[in-house]
């Protein structure tokens, strides 16, 4: 464009569509102060402006100048600049600042509600909002649960933090609105309520008697996420028409982001009962020896993968028909990662507890864990793992009974620092009808190490290059200068060097590590130093 | 009991757990809660100052690494005893304690965690190295009202400032602690933490004096986060690997005795020149020279208690800024800590002639 006026005629109507498309309020006036032009959004704000009509308050207040004020009109803060625009003409430009204070809730609300899957800081979060925003106090009541009880979270304006508790079901009724609301059968109905019927329990001490109550359903997938009751002290202007549209869109982004959290609780809560069985448990004390466990998933959020170890104690009571064994560990790797080899890894660690009841012998235990393997319905299902019965010995020493199928042996650390691996083979687990062991029995003498590990550790690719597997050669070098360490620092050290060598993730693709170490002797061990 | 019976006691602690004695420190610490200390001075008054020792013993190559971590794992033991005596009912809020991602020192953090639960919080301590999707799980699962996050190596702190700002997206504050924040805690600022405490019991004096329920937002134009990293560090943190295979070159063609390096040795070097260029890695993320030349001076120190002079590390950060012809920022790092190895060895000279 030229210059404004070169390239547009500027016609009548279309200065007047131009008007009255803007967001700000203008209105113009003759020498004599008489209105010859007002826009839509003028008469809103102030709808004593008419045409042909002197200028009214507030606007004739309002001194020409470039900073403007701001005045309190109809409830509302208005900025107002006056401006001379030639011929004893003024220009009034009128903005609307609770138009601003809800951009600053619309923002605000998108970041807080959007941000936790977790119903009660959303709860919290909604609270926040609705007494920073609306009211004096904000309550969040959440919908009863098994119990008959509900939880309810209150903010009030300027003071730190919500406060959370429960209440029993039926104070619900106690509130005007409140039942209707949480049973989602206002919806869309303006919220206001009478003010007096508010109980104590509902304001905060020494909050003195309600003003004006607006109770409304927070609406959630079907069925409602709870209510929510804003609170003004007596004293304060009643919730306007703006401020009723802006508590309805709190409550319905309030209500969507607690039922969204809520159907993530509700998953995840299945989920870690699901998984609970297949994490790795907590590992027993054992009269003369100490064990010691790492296992790192390669799937971080899920903690659970195809590497898997476990204990197997003896019966406590074992009567007719129930084999006598002494305690017996096991690590294993099945094909695959995350979720679905945690499964089959689950179910072989299950079928070991039956088998156990039967069947002591590593190598008919292996075998019909094989056969089982070979008649599961579900492809690639291939299992490597170790089998390690423990022993104890005279003179502190431990021996153990070991059965390999395809997997990597164990590594021995010896007292003088040497590392060995023990020579012990097998085939791998479901591929097979037949497969073959060649078991060995190994003695610990206090103080020494059984170390069994995945190949997620030895085939680990990093170091320094980046592109190196971690391989067997720096296992046992590691593993040798871990001498006269107790099991769970071993481990822990193992495990360290392991991720070091990982460059910690930047790798890119990860496999699921597992380390278990059996040390003989207990705590007070006398040490190589 | 008294300031100096104290002091002998972290004395026969020390000994202990230097022995790999799990049942005698655990035995001694449970021993002072039976005369009336309390479990909050064992954490910090005996433990903490037992395992700092620790620290430095290794430094000066007094123990071994084996012994080091021995020690820490009887410490472990030693934190679990005194937590498991002492069963607070909660009376704040709920804390998630975590190591930052790639962090394994675990101890003070886990000391922490418990002088929060000591302090009335219901702590759930999710351990060394937890890595940034499993922290936000359990911060969506479990909705707590802050995250402490430990970290005691710098060399975290781009990682850990990945974690921060997924915390705080989440809606949770967060209070940083450990060294690897800054003595002064300047890096807990500069990456956006709500807090940041010194010490456990700072950490939970700090808690108690409230966070802001909910994080500011940060991401306007003047937010000191804008300006982390930079080209140079991001090129830097790709190109990690052949840029350390370059030096490694240089250095032995600077170096004749690399030639005759067993494979041990050679492996031993390259972790040296992988710490170096982790220490400027994060110096660069966070633009900050001090935590360079701060390291550089502690590998001499550690270097000199193990016979080998300082002198080698002049020379391995000056083949680090020849190779880095294009990083005209980390180049000038590179300089200053080459200055802070020149006075080390100006140091060793004096103590030699002395």
């Amino acid at each position: 464009m030229k210059g404004a006026t070169g390239a547009v005629r500027l016609s009548p109507d279309l200065v007047a569509a131009l008007l009255e498309g803007s967001g700000e309020g203008i209105v113009l006036s003759d020498a004599e102060g008489v209105v010859t032009l007002a826009n839509a959004v003028a008469v809103r704000l102030v709808p004593r402006v008419e045409p042909g009509l002197h200028v009214p308050a507030p606007l004739d207040s309002v001194p020409s100048a470039p900073e403007g004020r701001t005045v309190i009109h109809g409830g509302r803060a208005i900025r107002i600049r006056a401006e001379a625009v030639g011929d004893g003409r003024l220009a009034w430009y009128l903005t609307d600042l609770s138009a601003a204070r809800r951009t600053e809730f619309l923002l605000e609300a998108g970041r807080r509600l959007s941000a936790s899957l977790n119903p009660d800081r959303c709860a919290r979060a909604a609270t926040e909002l609705g007494a920073d925003f609306l009211s004096d106090v904000a309550i969040v009541l959440l919908p009863p649960t098994s119990r008959r009880r509900m939880g309810w979270v209150r903010a009030v304006a300027g003071r730190y933090g919500p406060e959370e508790g429960t209440l029993p079901a039926a104070a619900a009724a106690e509130v005007p609105g409140l039942t209707d609301a949480l049973a989602g059968l206002r919806h869309g109905v303006a919220g206001q309520q009478d003010p007096g019927g508010a109980p104590d329990w509902l304001l905060p001490e020494g909050f003195g008697p309600a003003g004006h109550l607006l109770v409304l359903p927070l609406p959630g997938n079907g069925v409602p996420a709870g209510a929510i009751v804003l609170a003004r002290g007596a004293g304060r202007s009643p919730f306007d028409d703006d401020d009723q549209v802006m508590a309805r869109d709190l409550a319905t982004r309030a209500g969507a982001a607690i039922s969204a959290a809520s159907l993530f609780r509700e998953q995840s809560t299945i989920n870690t009962i699901l998984t609970g069985d297949l994490l790795p448990p907590d590992l027993p004390e054992i009269e003369g020896m100490r064990l010691a466990g790492r296992l790192r998933a390669s799937q971080q959020a899920g903690a659970i993968g195809g590497d898997f170890y476990d204990v197997y104690l003896p019966d406590a009571a074992p009567d007719s028909g129930i084999v006598e064994r002494p305690p017996l560990v096991i690590l294993g790797d099945v094909c695959g990662k995350g979720a679905r080899a945690a499964v089959l890894a689950g179910q072989v660690r299950h079928s070991l507890r039956t088998l156990l009841l039967l069947e002591s012998r590593p190598d008919r235990l292996l075998e019909l864990l094989n056969r089982s393997l070979l008649a599961s319905p579900s492809p690639n299902s291939y299992v490597t793992m170790i089998l390690a019965a423990l022993r104890t010995a005279p003179g502190d020493h431990v021996l153990v009974d070991l059965a390999v199928a395809g997997h990597p042996p164990p590594l021995v650390l010896r007292r003088d620092g040497t590392v060995e691996e023990v020579a012990v083979r097998g085939s791998i687990l479901g591929a097979l009808k037949k497969i073959t062991l060649r078991p060995a029995t190994l003695d610990l003498a206090p103080g020494e190490v059984c170390l069994l590990y995945s190949d997620g550790i030895t085939e680990a690719f990093g170091g320094p290059s980046g592109r190196e597997m971690y391989g067997e050669a720096r296992l046992k070098e590691a593993l040798a200068t871990c001498a006269g360490m107790p099991a769970e620092a071993l481990v822990e050290r193992l495990e360290q060097l392991s991720t070091e060598w990982l460059g910690g993730g930047r790798g890119g693709q990860q496999d699921d590590r597992a380390l278990l170490a059996v040390r003989a002797g207990t705590g007070r061990t006398e040490t190589s130093w | 009991m008294v300031m100096h019976d104290l002091e002998a006691a972290t004395g026969r602690y020390l000994d202990l757990i230097g022995r790999a004695d799990e049942y005698g420190a655990v035995d001694l610490v449970l021993g002072l809660m039976d005369e009336g200390v309390s479990a909050e001075d064992v954490l910090l008054r005996i433990i903490a100052p037992g395992q700092r020792r620790v620290g430095e013993l290794w430094a000066s190559n007094e123990w071994s690494v084996a012994r080091e971590h021995g020690a820490t794992a009887i410490s472990e033991r030693a934190v679990a005893a005194v937590s498991g005596r002492v069963r607070p009912t909660p009376t704040r809020g709920r804390v998630a304690v975590a190591c930052a991602d790639g962090e394994y020192h675990a101890l003070p953090t886990r000391i922490m965690a418990e002088v929060l639960r000591l302090r009335g919080w219901q702590v759930d301590f999710l351990g060394a190295s937890v890595p940034g999707p499993h922290l936000i799980t359990h911060l969506h699962q479990t909705g707590p009202d802050v995250v402490a996050l430990g970290c005691t190596l710098p060399t975290r702190l781009p990682r850990a400032h990945a974690t921060i700002a997924a915390c705080q997206a989440v809606g949770i504050p967060v209070l940083a602690g450990g060294a690897g924040f800054g003595a002064d805690g300047r890096f807990a600022r500069l990456l956006g933490a709500e807090a940041w405490a010194p010490t456990a019991d700072a950490a939970a004096d700090r808690l108690a004096a409230g966070l802001p329920s909910f994080p500011a937002a940060h991401d306007g134009p003047g937010g000191a986060a804008a300006d982390l990293g930079g080209e140079e560090y991001a090129y830097l943190t790709r190109h990690r690997a052949d840029l350390l295979a370059r030096v490694t070159d240089a250095l032995r063609e600077a170096y004749a005795p690399m030639g005759g390096y067993s494979a041990r040795q050679l492996e031993h070097t390259a972790e040296d020149l992988g710490h170096i260029a982790d220490f400027l890695i994060a110096a660069m993320y966070v633009h900050d020279a001090a935590l360079f030349t701060e390291f550089v001076t502690w590998t001499c120190q550690v270097l000199v208690a193990r016979k080998v002079p300082a002198e080698s590390v002049v020379l391995g950060l000056g083949v680090f800024r020849d190779v880095l012809t294009d990083c005209p920022h980390a180049r000038a790092l590179l300089e200053e800590g080459v200055a802070a190895a020149q006075t080390c060895c100006a140091d060793q000279r004096t103590e030699t002639s002395v």
